[in-house]
């Protein structure tokens, strides 16, 4: 075996090694050689490359030409698109955050509530978790295509209309159904697991000394599990900041600009237009954007989420 | 009795929640025509089962379910095996500032993938690797999550169990293949899972890089039933089934690793 001798060889303490390769240097590099020249190559060249890209005009083909900030400038001030794209990110991202962690803590705190059977009623609000997002986002397509089954049935109901994807208030609201019904799942498992630590001893005693059924879950079982509620709407809050499949399979964006969201901008600018520094700054917008609504949740933290459990 | 009622309730929501499966596989296996038709039926008139094998034929689905298992599971691989050599170093090596390259590997936690995209497919093209298998993983198989994940799990096996090999004089790769690896099962599992499940849903990475329409995935495949002429509804709808059966099958028969992986989480949001 070549491979184990090698590593015999470089594991015995060499004599005359680098100050930074002492003790056991020599084999921590062999063990993590793979993971950093994979991290390097496809984690922080792009990270760099990103940057470097958002200060230029790269179209790809051609050489890049530095223009400094002028592509920020313009996202800011004469991209007639940029502000709708970051009015969409933030009104879907808000709505569907809001509506999930509501879905999911109600479903959790219903499903364990059960005497029996929770685990197949986990198992039935997580499936759509497990699926393609995009063949997900194709069967609520067909359901709410022009004359397809939402239309027949708001017809029934002598609300007529002709497919909700072309209206331009609609078509959000369902992409965020659908996004809902993708994705509320995991948080459901998320919530109903904390749910599933807390002692139930404490409820017991609660209990006893006469607290109902609200006051249980307002005053004991929320505080309890709110660091779990925080994580949970800290990484629903980042995943639905870079909405795509949905979009992309759904509306295409449109109709206008209607749905068109950092994401799906990004997409368009960098792969249909081929305006890479554009779209890489639109990308970096993306993140300041993912990073001040984290570090606004973090802040709000103090005021509702209680670690001394 | 209240009981009975609770569940009933919750068992006609859960329902609900079923019917878009339902509806996918109902309009699967109806003719295009009837899936247009106004007003919509709950069930085809004519059940034509035909439909998901003409799906197959139709569009190369076996070759795009090739591409997206070969995609699935050499990510997986490559991460799994990455993440047990990197997340070892972490957890039982001694060398310097391995505090701070730990603290890094978690700070890039933080970065969006789909920020990446634009700068990576640059590299890929640079490399000359656009609409290549390698072309397509190697970008994605260098996760730090899993590093990390693997550290944390390795620092709960006892060093006792090391430390007799040790005095035997195994090396460190093979105490790690032979005694840590075979105990660390279930977090190599639920990584597994997680980065397989996660890359056969991946899209927009696969749709960029696999150019061509023999090298598409599943999810990229079944855009290619929207064409300019219209949408093959019925045999999108079996496309769509079919690309969902591995998901829902590993929800099921692995319920309860999926439930203690997530639960590990709700702890660890705790902390």
């Amino acid at each position: 075996m070549m491979l184990g001798k090698h590593t015999d060889l470089i594991a015995r303490p060499r004599p005359r090694s680098h100050k930074w390769f002492r003790g056991e240097g020599w084999t921590a590099l062999f063990f993590l050689l793979p993971g950093l020249i994979g991290i390097v190559l496809f984690l922080v060249l792009p990270i760099l490359a990103s940057i470097v890209l958002s200060f230029t005009n790269w179209q790809l083909l051609g050489s890049p030409r530095f223009v400094g900030i002028s592509n920020y400038v313009r996202l800011f001030t004469t991209d007639p698109q940029f502000w709708t794209v970051l009015r969409n990110t933030l009104f879907f991202t808000v709505e569907y955050l809001v509506l999930n962690i509501i879905i999911s803590l109600g479903l959790a705190t219903w499903i364990s509530s059960l005497k029996f059977g929770q685990r197949w009623f986990r198992v039935i609000f997580f499936l759509p978790t497990f699926t393609p997002l995009i063949a997900v986002a194709m069967v609520w397509m067909l359901i709410f295509t022009s004359g397809g089954l939402f239309d027949s049935l708001m017809a029934s109901l002598s609300v007529p209309l002709a497919g909700v994807l072309n209206d331009r208030t609609l078509a959000m609201q369902a992409v965020v159904l659908t996004s809902i019904w993708a994705g509320v799942g995991y948080n459901t498992v998320l919530f109903n697991a904390a749910l599933d630590m807390v002692p139930s001893t404490y409820l017991e005693a609660a209990r006893i000394d006469g607290a109902t059924a609200w006051d249980r879950f307002w005053k004991i079982r929320l505080p309890l599990i709110s660091p779990t509620l925080f994580f949970g709407t800290v990484m629903t809050a980042i995943t639905s900041l870079q909405v795509f499949d949905q979009i992309y399979v759904m509306t295409k964006g449109g109709p206008g600009s209607s749905t068109a969201t950092l994401g799906y901008a990004i997409y368009q600018r960098g792969f249909q237009n081929f305006q890479m520094g554009y779209a890489s700054a639109i990308a970096w917008v993306m993140f300041a954007l993912i990073m001040a609504l984290t570090a606004l949740q973090f802040w709000f933290q103090r005021k509702w989420v209680h670690y001394d459990a | 009795m209240l009981d009975i009622i609770n569940h009933a309730a919750l068992g006609l929501v859960a329902i609900a929640f079923l019917f878009p499966f339902f509806w996918m596989v109902s309009n699967a296996v109806r003719s295009n025509a009837e899936v247009t038709a106004i007003p919509a039926r709950i069930l085809p008139n004519v059940f034509e089962w035909g439909n998901l094998a003409a799906a197959w034929t139709q569009l190369p689905f076996g070759r795009f379910f090739l591409n997206s298992a070969i995609i699935a599971v050499c990510v997986t691989v490559i991460t799994v095996v990455v993440s047990c050599l990197s997340g070892y170093a972490f957890a039982r090596l001694k060398f310097r500032g391995r505090e701070t390259l730990l603290l890094g590997y978690i700070g890039t936690l933080m970065v969006p993938p789909l920020m990446l995209i634009i700068p990576l497919f640059l590299i890929v093209n640079k490399l000359n690797l656009v609409n290549t298998f390698p072309g397509v993983i190697l970008p994605i198989s260098f996760g730090t999550f899993g590093a990390f994940l693997m550290r944390q799990f390795f620092l709960s096996i006892p060093i006792e169990l090391e430390e007799a090999a040790r005095i035997d004089g195994a090396s460190r790769l093979r105490i790690l293949v032979s005694i840590i690896v075979p105990l660390s099962m279930p977090a190599i599992g639920l990584l597994s899972l997680f980065t397989f499940i996660g890359q056969w849903n991946n899209f927009l990475w696969p749709l960029i890089v696999m150019t061509g329409a023999d090298n598409a995935t599943l999810p990229v495949g079944l855009t290619l039933f929207q064409t300019q002429q219209g949408t093959q509804w019925n045999y999108l709808m079996a496309g769509a089934t079919l690309s969902m059966l591995p998901g829902i099958f590993l929800a099921i028969i692995l319920q309860k690793l999926i439930y203690n992986s997530i639960a590990l989480n709700a702890g660890m949001g705790g902390r």
